[in-house]
């Protein structure tokens, strides 16, 4: 897709990007600090309040997948000992960093002032930063969010995320950062923040419009890109979710769907709810395998990884700890099995969905354990067929092409079978 | 027909316990009282202490091994997730579980934690508890965190077992596991300084057959063990000594743990079980007896891969200090297949055992692998090297 053909959402955050990476690479000479943290569970409002740059080791890793560079990466970690059946993400990152840490962007990454470890619906984030600690050799501070096993967050566990915050991370960041912290500077970051995520909340929504004016899977990667990584409660991020809202009102309001690398998808055959995260090695092949076939993803559970906006949250700037711990307790990794499969249901209902897939990835336990009775609930509950397919995050060896597209055409002849009454093909 | 050693008599008695996929020892002790019940757990560290409080019995849920196989099991599982969610699927869809009116999760690893949820989904009859230890290092916000979950937990079992926890039933209960806990302590230490008396394969049947009967049982046939193992000073065996690191939550095949002792290694420690050694020393019985246990935990639960390390050199050291403990030779580190926790430590655990100049190899598993031949080449080979050239 050239520059021409991209919307100008998309034209915006890669200006984002661009400069993040190069305030990055100059920090060591700027001096702004910089800390490491990841996806689910960030307090970007928070580091950014420290005057901090946040790097997320997962957005690097995608990002070198998507340009080709992961798989050196792997191989370096693989040859330094570090197991073929551990996350791909976090080879690909300890291997970038062993190749002289330099982004995706071609620009030199920092090394971390403070390793944030933010214990949110990930097990192996508690190993990837003590393997990046060894990295680095900083400090690390720990916070950890209770996993929602029972379905939703308790007072004491609210209680417990939002100590750590004040009586830990506070602390761990003004040592690291030299500077004192500042609630109504907090604050006022949560005010955007809030602002923003109304804005990207109505863009995933309005997919529930036929046709949808989003790819609510593959193109909700780009769209909550900037709110998930450095850019939350930033002014950039406020202005770039205004300007993809009223982009994406105008597609609406033009009855238009979402730019694809198959070109424009106006005419949707198939409206599908996706769990599970992408393929990052051959994004665009894979997303090419659902255009060809007029397939339009409606909803996705991957899109939610970094904050489940879409069920009601919002930051709040009257409760700044409290509401940076309600945060990350909500994050769709944090949540149980149950509260996920009840997101899957509501997302076929809500979405008008003719069927739901899940895309396990060998990565990322997290994720992929129980997809199957999840598949099968899911099913039960709402009456559609499920697919399952597989591949990794960031591994190439384990995206087969013909594979997934022989099991993606016999999916679309089931739905069309099924549609116009006719026999499903063995 | 002779009669069998004492010691023959234990190991006969634990190896049939352990073995066995139907539970039928807890399912005895539930039968001689219709108003009992039993909770589940699975790997690596459950508080035991509360589920006996409540008047329970806490079974260990630690797969089916080699003997059980999968037929429902791997519609639950991909093919790159490890092989013990599936056999403890496999043992709950074929009724083998259907005694437990609990089961608790504990925070291993996000297999175990997601198989909790697929528990709610596929037993909604079944009380479920995530017990989600505190990680992060001992802090007494983290204590009072703990303290909480527990007494949650203890008041949802105190109401599914119809007797309420109370300060008195805890407190009995946590000078019953810290009686436990020195009689393994003991264990470990007889075989530690004289491990040809006791054979790794004896003291894992002992511990995981402790795991599915009433307390008092394992305590009297441990005992039995030990006075057992003090009467036969048995044949002394320069082997190496070895410490196994990697098996805490899937178990290793039982021909597993004979094959590296037969091809000339001495297991001196390891932490197979590892939730019976997971609390370091005694828990105090004096105070509160719900903070005493959750400061227990959060204070001195042993170093691990499935808890953070506050330290950021504690990693590196761990191997050298355990081997140290132990007068080990060397490591063997055997982790399960696609066992995040014991995968994503191993590089930092071999590298520092690699700089303290430790010898190491390294093996996966699975808890059904059923040929031991590479291992035993593998494990045979180090033992030589060990024994011929002090590992180099």
């Amino acid at each position: 897709m050239s520059d021409q053909d991209k919307d100008r959402s998309m034209l915006l955050q890669k200006e984002m990007l661009a400069e993040h990476y190069r305030r990055l690479e100059a920090a060591p000479e700027t001096r702004e600090p910089v800390v490491y943290t990841f996806v689910p569970g960030n307090l970007t409002e928070l580091i950014r309040s420290f005057g901090a740059l946040p790097v997320l080791p997962e957005i690097n890793a995608l990002q070198s997948a998507m340009r080709g560079k992961s798989q050196g990466y792997i191989a370096a970690a693989e040859k330094g000992g570090h197991s073929e059946d551990v996350c791909s993400y976090v080879k690909c990152d300890i291997g970038m960093a062993r190749a002289g840490n330099v982004g995706p962007t071609g620009t030199r990454l920092p090394k971390p002032d403070l390793l944030l470890l933010s214990y949110t619906g990930c097990y192996t984030f508690m190993k990837w930063f003590e393997l990046l600690r060894e990295e680095y050799r900083c400090p690390t501070v720990f916070l950890q969010v209770p996993y929602e096993g029972d379905g939703s967050q308790t007072p004491a566990m609210r209680a417990y995320v939002a100590r750590q915050i004040r009586e830990t991370l506070i602390p761990a960041l003004e040592k690291a950062t030299g500077r004192r912290y500042d609630e109504d500077r907090l604050k006022e970051s949560l005010a955007r923040s809030r602002a923003a995520e109304d804005d990207l909340v109505a863009v995933l929504q309005s997919a529930r419009k036929t046709p949808s004016p989003i790819d609510a899977y593959f193109g909700a990667v780009y769209y909550v890109g900037p709110i998930f990584s450095a850019f939350r409660g930033t002014e950039e991020g406020l202005a770039y979710y205004r300007a993809l809202r009223e982009e994406v009102e105008q597609r609406a309001a033009r009855a238009e769907g979402p730019a694809t690398p198959a070109g424009r998808l106006d005419a949707q055959k198939y409206r599908l709810v996706v769990e599970g995260p992408p393929n990052w090695t051959h994004f665009r092949e894979f997303w090419r395998m659902f255009a060809e076939e007029g397939a339009v993803v409606v909803a996705s559970t991957y899109s939610k990884v970094g904050g489940t906006y879409d069920l009601g949250f919002r930051h709040d700037p009257a409760d700044p700890l409290g509401t940076l711990a309600d945060y990350c307790s909500g994050c769709y990794t944090n949540r149980s099995l149950p509260a996920r499969v009840e997101m899957l249901e509501r997302y076929c209902r809500e979405y008008s969905a003719d069927g739901f897939l899940v895309h396990s990835v060998k990565s990322c336990n997290s994720f992929s354990a129980g997809q199957l009775t999840m598949l099968r609930e899911v099913e039960r509950r709402t009456g559609l067929p499920g697919a399952f397919i597989e591949s990794d995050l960031v591994d190439a060896r384990y995206f087969s092409a013909a594979n997934l597209k022989n099991r993606l055409e016999s999916y679309f002849q089931m739905l069309e079978a099924r549609r116009t009454g006719a026999a499903v093909p063995a | 027909m002779t009669e069998p050693s004492p010691r023959a008599a234990v190991v006969d008695w634990a190896a049939q316990i352990a073995e066995d996929l139907d539970f039928a020892a807890a399912r005895a002790h539930l039968a001689e009282n219709p108003g009992r019940k039993a909770a589940g757990y699975l790997p690596v560290y459950a508080p035991r202490e509360i589920v006996r409080a409540a008047g329970m019995l806490p079974v260990g849920v630690h797969g089916g091994g080699d003997r059980l196989e999968i037929i429902r099991g791997d519609a639950f599982y991909q093919s790159y997730i490890c092989h013990l969610p599936r056999s403890v699927i496999e043992l709950a869809q074929s009724g083998r579980l259907d005694f437990l009116s609990a089961v608790l999760f504990p925070a291993t690893c996000d297999v175990i934690r997601n198989l909790s949820g697929t528990w709610q989904l596929v037993s909604p009859e079944v009380y479920v508890r995530y017990l989600d230890l505190p990680q992060g290092g001992a802090s007494e916000l983290a204590a009072e965190f703990w303290k909480e979950e527990l007494g949650v937990l203890a008041a949802d079992l105190g109401r599914i077992a119809g007797r309420a926890v109370t300060g008195d039933s805890l407190r009995e209960a946590i000078a019953a596991y810290n009686a436990v806990r020195s009689l393994i302590r003991e264990l470990y230490r007889v075989r530690r300084e004289t491990p040809w008396r006791v054979p790794s394969e004896e003291l894992y049947l002992l511990l995981r057959a402790g795991e599915t009967v009433p307390l008092e049982a394992f305590v009297e046939r441990a005992r039995a063990y030990l006075a057992a193992v003090e009467a036969d000073a048995g044949r002394v065996r320069d082997k190496a000594r070895v410490v196994v690191v990697g098996a805490f939550c899937e178990p290793p095949p039982i021909g597993l743990i004979k094959t590296v002792e037969r091809a000339g290694c001495s297991i001196v420690d390891d932490d197979f079980l590892l939730g019976n050694r997971m609390i370091d020393g005694d828990v105090p019985l004096d105070g509160d007896p719900l903070g005493a246990l959750a400061r227990a935990f959060v204070g001195r639960a042993v170093r691990n891969s499935t808890l953070y390390e506050a330290d950021p050199e504690g990693k590196r050291r761990l191997i050298g200090e355990r081997v140290a403990a132990a007068r080990a030779d060397g490591v063997i580190f055997a982790s399960a297949s696609f066992c995040d926790p014991a995968l994503l430590d191993r590089p930092m655990l071999r590298a520092g055992a690699e700089a303290a100049c430790i010898p190491c190899i390294a093996f996966q598993f699975a808890e059904n692998t059923g040929q031991f031949q590479q291992f035993r080449e593998q494990a045979g080979t180090f033992a030589d090297a060990i024994k011929l050239w002090g590992g180099e």
